[in-house]
């Protein structure tokens, strides 16, 4: 009994540490959103900027891999 | 984790694989394939930068510098063909403007020269016409001349005769003067 | 802890192990993994050194002004990462393209290759990841030490803030100097074993007839994806990698 209630415990955590993988989602999306539309209303800079893009969408992405990192753990190595 | 090494029922030769095959826990946690891992990680790069930097990277360097090369080459070259080619439409354009001058030059003068002889031949002609005509008058003054002479004579004549018939001695001298007023008046 | 199989007894009779194809098995034998021991891990390592081979030295054998197929596509491989040291981190930065190109093709024909079915991926294992980003980190740190000695920590130093705020502001950047090769290696491992992982799940879904097309459909949808993160976070390493770079070269922002 108290081992499934660590259990549900772990699931729940993991359930909680997932909802960071879509928040990194609206991150990513921001990013890329405001991007496009800042290319759109200057599409000569554009193309130089698209290394900044990929870095920043890397660093908001990074953050939803770690909570899916988390969830990982808590569901195979704790 | 902890607890599977306890688990000494099964035969299972390492800690993070279960009796079934399967991974116990993350496989990526698990110390023990670390040094494995890393050891042939370290090989690998090895491996991929001898054959960069000995093989690949001056390979596609010197294609490159060559491709680079061959088209500034060919840029050059081309380039060069363009001045030949500006250079030769430049000489042809003299060449046709020079044809042009001479051609202007050659019927100008010609105009000329045929206006000279035009101008010589009508002056020519003209100066005929003038001496035909004055010897034309001159032949028409003397023809005048002669008939008022001949009027004269054949008048007196005439006059003479008149008073012949008469009955009458003509004075020769009386009648010629005044045939003279006659033939004045 | 309970082992994935209990869970599947308790469960609804659907077998999950998305875990399992990260394990690290001898090729000959079963024996202890030693540090020398020829692994799978070895196996698709080799592969991976292999693939690059035949784009880069097979590829470009004809040498050629006008360039084959593979020697277009291995000049585009060389002249992509080539222009990106130079545009990220300077013109001074191309002597250590060699490395960088290494780590790039590595990552890459790692995650491309570890896409192919039953295959193992190295890089899903943070031991892996870590080493290249600590080798990162050490060289870049210590490159910014020897070239600029005591200056070099004026990178923590943001004179641009108002006086207060720089030694809170000296705090944060250096802690977020010092997370760099953690994120840096977390960043790819992790997002090269989510994405095995949920095919893997996929997978299992497939073995219950009732939905057994959409899960196909979706691992088809999943496979495609990951195709695309392959070469993403292949970039990102590399890009990330030159960033820190650009740091130890010019540290006056």
């Amino acid at each position: 009994m108290e081992g499934d209630i660590a259990n549900m415990g772990q699931f729940i955590g993991a359930g909680i540490a997932g909802l960071g993988t879509g928040l990194a989602a609206l991150g990513v999306g921001n990013v890329a959103g405001n991007f496009l539309a800042g290319a759109l209303r200057n599409p000569s800079a554009a193309a130089g900027q698209t290394a900044t893009l990929f870095i920043g969408i890397a660093f908001a992405e990074a953050l939803g891999i770690f909570s899916f990192l988390v969830a990982l753990l808590l569901m195979f190595a704790v | 984790m902890a607890d599977t090494t306890t688990e000494a029922g099964a035969p299972v030769a390492e800690a993070c694989v279960d009796a079934g095959g399967s991974a116990i826990g993350m496989p990526q946690l698990c110390t023990e394939w670390y040094a494995n891992q890393i050891f042939w990680l370290l090989v690998t790069l090895a491996a991929i930068y001898f054959i960069l930097s000995r093989v690949a990277l001056p390979r596609i360097a010197a294609v490159l510098a060559e491709r680079q090369g061959t088209i500034t080459n060919d840029v050059a070259s081309a380039e060069e063909m363009m001045l030949r080619v500006r250079e030769a439409e430049a000489a042809y354009e003299k060449s046709l403007a020079d044809a042009r001058a001479e051609a202007k030059t050659i019927s100008d003068e010609t105009r000329a020269k045929i206006q000279a002889e035009l101008d010589k031949e009508l002056s020519a002609a003209d100066a005929r016409i003038a001496e035909k005509t004055a010897e034309s008058e001159k032949a028409i003054s003397e023809i005048r001349e002669t008939a008022v002479e001949n009027v004269r004579l054949v008048a007196a004549d005439v006059a003479a005769e008149i008073v012949a018939l008469m009955g009458d001695k003509a004075d020769a001298k009386a009648i010629e003067a005044a045939v003279a007023e006659r033939v004045k008046g | 802890m309970a082992t994935e199989t209990e869970y599947a007894e308790g469960g609804s009779g659907l077998v999950f192990h998305p875990l399992d194809q990260f394990i690290v098995k001898p090729l000959f034998g079963d024996g202890q993994v030693y540090w020398y021991t020829v692994t799978n891990a070895t196996l698709w390592m080799a592969l991976s050194v292999l693939g690059i081979m035949g784009l880069l030295v097979l590829g470009t054998r004809g040498a050629g002004t006008v360039p084959s197929r593979l020697q277009s596509m291995a000049e585009m491989t060389y002249g992509f990462i080539y222009k990106m040291v130079e545009d990220v981190s300077g013109k001074d930065a191309v002597r250590f393209f060699p490395y960088i190109f290494t780590l790039f093709l590595f990552i890459l024909f790692a995650n491309v290759l570890g896409l192919i079915p039953t295959a193992f991926t190295p890089t899903t294992h943070i031991a892996v990841t870590a080493v290249m980003a600590l080798g990162v980190f050490l060289t870049v740190t210590i490159l910014g030490f020897v070239l600029h000695g005591g200056t070099f920590l004026k990178l923590f130093w943001v004179s641009s803030a108002p006086l207060a705020l720089r030694p809170i502001l000296a705090v944060i950047e250096l802690i977020s100097y010092m997370v760099r090769p953690v994120s840096h290696s977390v960043r790819l491992a992790g997002a090269i074993t989510a994405g095995h992982a949920v095919m893997k799940v996929f997978a299992a879904f497939a073995a219950s007839a009732l939905i057994a097309p959409l899960a196909i459909g979706g691992m088809v949808a999943i496979y495609a994806l990951e195709l695309l993160v392959a070469f993403i976070q292949a970039y990102v390493f590399t890009i990330l990698t030159c960033v820190y770079l650009k740091d130890a070269l010019h540290p006056h922002h």
